[in-house]
């Protein structure tokens, strides 16, 4: 099997070079030339336009990027008297690191916890629901399906901070707020990764696998497990990738929920360290707010470079009908 | 589109602190435990001892509460750092629209205690015969603690207005220190003609100083009679401000960096912000994070109209109780030795605050001592005089915090298209009018 695939492409692009040349020979000359600035889809042709258009966007996503890791690197007083896309004389990273861990007895480290805290239950928890209801509702018939699929499509039209404070008036009343329980509860409840593992299951998990599996006699919970979970997985690494990003930048609920620093996650954490540069008794620590955001996105960065190709193959799931 | 998000961010906190700002001024207080009691009784609760939280972000609460636990071993105090300002009024109206999770003690700055006070949100200190204290602080703040004849709070800081300015700069450009504001304009239009660079003052439409400057003015558009408000941000005083402000933002003599950013705090350093009209906390924050102008920077009494000194409070704030308190004899009297006790105010000053206790503000050594910072001036002396001028009579909005927050929307037009000041401020009026209807105050402009 794998041997006739290695050698697919050899064997077409042979193929292929024997069709020009003979459409070559049969056709005169100066065909193939126009021929060839004709482009193929896998050989668009180059657009100036659209190249510039590119790079601002590159130098758009980059330079906040580039800024942030320079200005980390300097003192308090060198980000106000030096040139903001360059370095100052002094190079302070790692000291200006060792200080936002240590900062007010290492709150840094405590936020980095509780981030992490609620992305691995939050975001993990999501995935797993989204799975399982996902590829319910794909793959069995029962009473309900299409209420269900309203109510989940509805579900992803409501913005999540439009919920934030009637979520906050209802776990108040629960005794929930100022809890971990009060970000990682909404957490878990994510349409969007719902949706995608259902229009993904749809399509990437043959029926005839699971009759097939039901007629050796596994049960559903052995197919789901040992079948159709693998089948399944760039659709849940998708749906991980998002879910992770969502609760590790979720700002607006914390922010909310949350009076008491020891359970902030990192992004209302150092909005707070921001905040006391200002008014009465200000205490700017702009050079640990920024080094501190620094540390707070390389995570983030990791695993999107590393989920990277799950990513985008989720993306695409469900674009061609096969 | 940081920005853009930064901003809905903003907009959005201040709809959830509106939405559940609507629903506790119809509510009554659930909790809220009315003890009345005397000095004996709360030295009496300190004994008997408890638990209690205090929220606060001032530096020196860390220092003052392991203090206070020295002197009162039975009482375990839990300091919480809630947020700086807004962020902890949204927190603060959460809790108490939530009807749990206040802490029995809060930070509330001036301009945002009638909008606690007015939901009945607070205690009325004087059952616990705190409106005794009265002789020990400054008339000023005294008043920004007293809402509708109840005592809600006792100050800590005070902030009156004093003029900061760059005398490395304002001697190499041959600029006089400005005794009244047409002089101060004329010192603006002189320093940015010789160096284009410099600019007198930055201001980019900060709501707290624009109040500030109405009040220093005569002005007081906010008068408020239980929940009977007037709104009228034409009157003579605002237009007197308006007059003097108005050359500024229409020349474009103005740095247009916002306050508070770490571009503001370089612009102090490097004399390109040459002065500052601010509260008389600022040489702390100055000292601390613009250390590099050291020995720069002087202090002269606020520029005045017509040579007739007087000033207003800018920023600053105090304690309340909430009547969410389980204990509120208790958090009462660790209130009174946060604000009153000698040994509580002297870590404050040491924390580089602003007292608003007149025993401290006119003590001898305070007021002589020759700030290193500020090349060996007795600062003290203005300062302590600009306390004595603060013009009477002052109320801020039962709703500021929400006022505040859409001055840049109404007013910050103006700043940015360096037009009238006065058009922005009739728009500020519209919607605070509309706002405080929907809120079930009747407004009238």
């Amino acid at each position: 099997m794998s041997t006739v695939e290695r050698m697919t492409p050899d064997v077409a692009g042979a193929a292929g070079d024997n069709a020009a040349a003979t459409r070559a020979a049969v056709l005169p000359a100066g065909v193939p030339r126009r021929r060839r600035r004709r482009t193929s889809a896998l050989q668009p042709r180059k657009s100036v336009a659209f190249t510039i258009m590119m790079s601002i966007f590159v130098i758009y996503s980059l330079v906040p990027l580039v800024w942030l890791v320079i200005n980390a690197t300097k003192t308090q007083s060198g980000l106000f008297s030096s040139f903001g896309l360059w370095f100052d004389d002094e190079f302070v990273l790692f000291q200006n690191i060792w200080e936002t861990l240590t900062y007010r007895d290492g709150i840094f480290v405590r936020w980095l916890g509780n981030t992490l805290l609620y992305v691995v239950l939050g975001a993990g928890g999501a995935t797993l629901l989204a799975t399982l209801a996902g590829y319910g509702l794909a793959k069995f018939r029962f009473a309900g399906r299409r209420a269900v699929f309203a109510v989940v499509l509805g579900a992803i039209a409501v913005p999540g901070t439009a919920l934030a404070v009637p979520t906050f008036l209802m776990f108040s009343q629960l005794g929930l707020t100022n809890t971990p329980w009060a970000i990682i509860v909404p957490s878990l409840i994510s349409p969007f990764g719902l949706y995608l593992i259902w229009v993904y299951a749809v399509d990437s998990v043959p029926t005839e696998i699971l009759e097939a599996a039901r007629m050796d006699g596994a049960g559903e919970f052995r197919t789901f497990f040992t079948i159709s979970i693998r089948l399944l997985t760039p659709g849940i690494v998708t749906v991980l990738l998002f879910t992770v990003v969502a609760t590790w930048n979720n700002y607006f609920l914390p922010l909310i929920m949350l009076s008491d620093p020891t359970w902030y996650p990192l992004t209302v954490g150092l909005n707070q360290w921001s905040a006391q540069a200002s008014g009465v008794g200000a205490q700017p620590i702009y050079n640990l707010v920024i080094t501190g955001s620094l540390l707070t996105i390389i995570p983030i960065v990791v695993a999107f470079l590393g989920l990277q190709r799950f990513w985008q193959s989720g993306l695409s799931a469900g674009s061609v009908k096969q | 589109m940081t920005t853009a998000r930064t901003a809905l961010r903003r907009t959005l906190t201040v709809a959830a602190a509106a939405a559940l700002a609507v629903g506790s001024l119809a509510a009554c207080s659930a909790a809220g435990s009315t003890e009345s009691g005397t000095a004996d009784d709360l030295d009496a609760a300190l004994e008997a001892g408890g638990k209690l939280t205090y929220w606060s972000w001032t530096p020196s609460a860390e220092a003052q509460v392991a203090a206070f636990e020295e002197a009162y071993p039975n009482v375990d105090v839990e300091l919480v750092n809630a947020g700086t300002n807004t962020e902890e009024y949204t927190k603060l109206q959460n809790a108490i629209k939530a009807g749990s999770g206040a802490p029995d003690v809060v930070q509330i700055e001036y301009y945002a205690i009638p909008q606690f006070a007015l939901s009945d949100s607070l205690v009325d200190l004087s059952e616990f015969g705190l409106d005794q204290l009265e002789a020990q602080y400054s008339a000023s703040t005294w008043g920004a603690v007293n809402v509708d004849g109840k005592l809600v709070g006792l100050p800590q800081d005070s902030g009156p207005m004093a003029l900061f300015y760059n005398a490395a700069v304002f001697e190499e450009f041959g600029i006089a220190v400005p005794e009244t504001w047409d002089d101060y304009v004329q010192a603006g239009r002189d320093l940015h003609a010789a160096d284009p660079t410099k600019y007198i003052t930055s201001d980019t439409g900060d709501a707290g100083f624009t109040t500030s400057m109405i009040w220093q003015a005569g002005g007081r558009p906010f008068q408020i009679d239980g929940t009977d408000i007037t709104v009228d941000l034409a009157d003579e005083g605002t237009q007197k401000w308006t007059g003097v402000w108005n050359q500024l933002v229409e020349e474009d003599l103005l740095a247009t960096t916002p306050g508070w950013s770490d571009e503001w705090f370089k612009g102090l350093a490097d004399g390109s912000i040459a002065s500052l009209v601010i509260g008389a906390w600022m040489p702390g924050v100055l000292e601390s994070s613009v250390a590099d102008a050291a020995g720069d920077w002087r202090v002269a009494p606020m520029p005045t109209y017509d040579g007739t000194p007087v000033t207003a409070e800018n920023g600053g704030g105090g304690q309340s109780v909430t009547k969410q308190s389980e204990n509120p004899a208790l958090a009462a009297a660790f209130l009174r030795w946060l604000n009153s006790d000698p040994a509580s105010i002297e870590v404050f000053l040491e924390s580089g605050g602003f007292p608003s206790t007149t025993a401290d503000l006119e003590d001898p050594e305070f007021l002589a001592i020759e700030s290193e910072y500020f090349g060996g001036q007795k600062i003290n002396e203005v300062l302590t005089q600009a306390s004595k001028d603060v013009s009477e009579g002052w109320s801020y909005l039962p709703y500021q915090v929400y006022a505040n927050s859409i001055f840049g929307d109404t007013v910050g037009q103006s700043y940015a298209n360096k037009s009238d000041l006065n058009d922005g401020l009739a728009e500020w009026q519209n919607q605070l009018v509309d706002y405080g209807n929907e809120q079930g105050f009747s407004v009238n402009e």
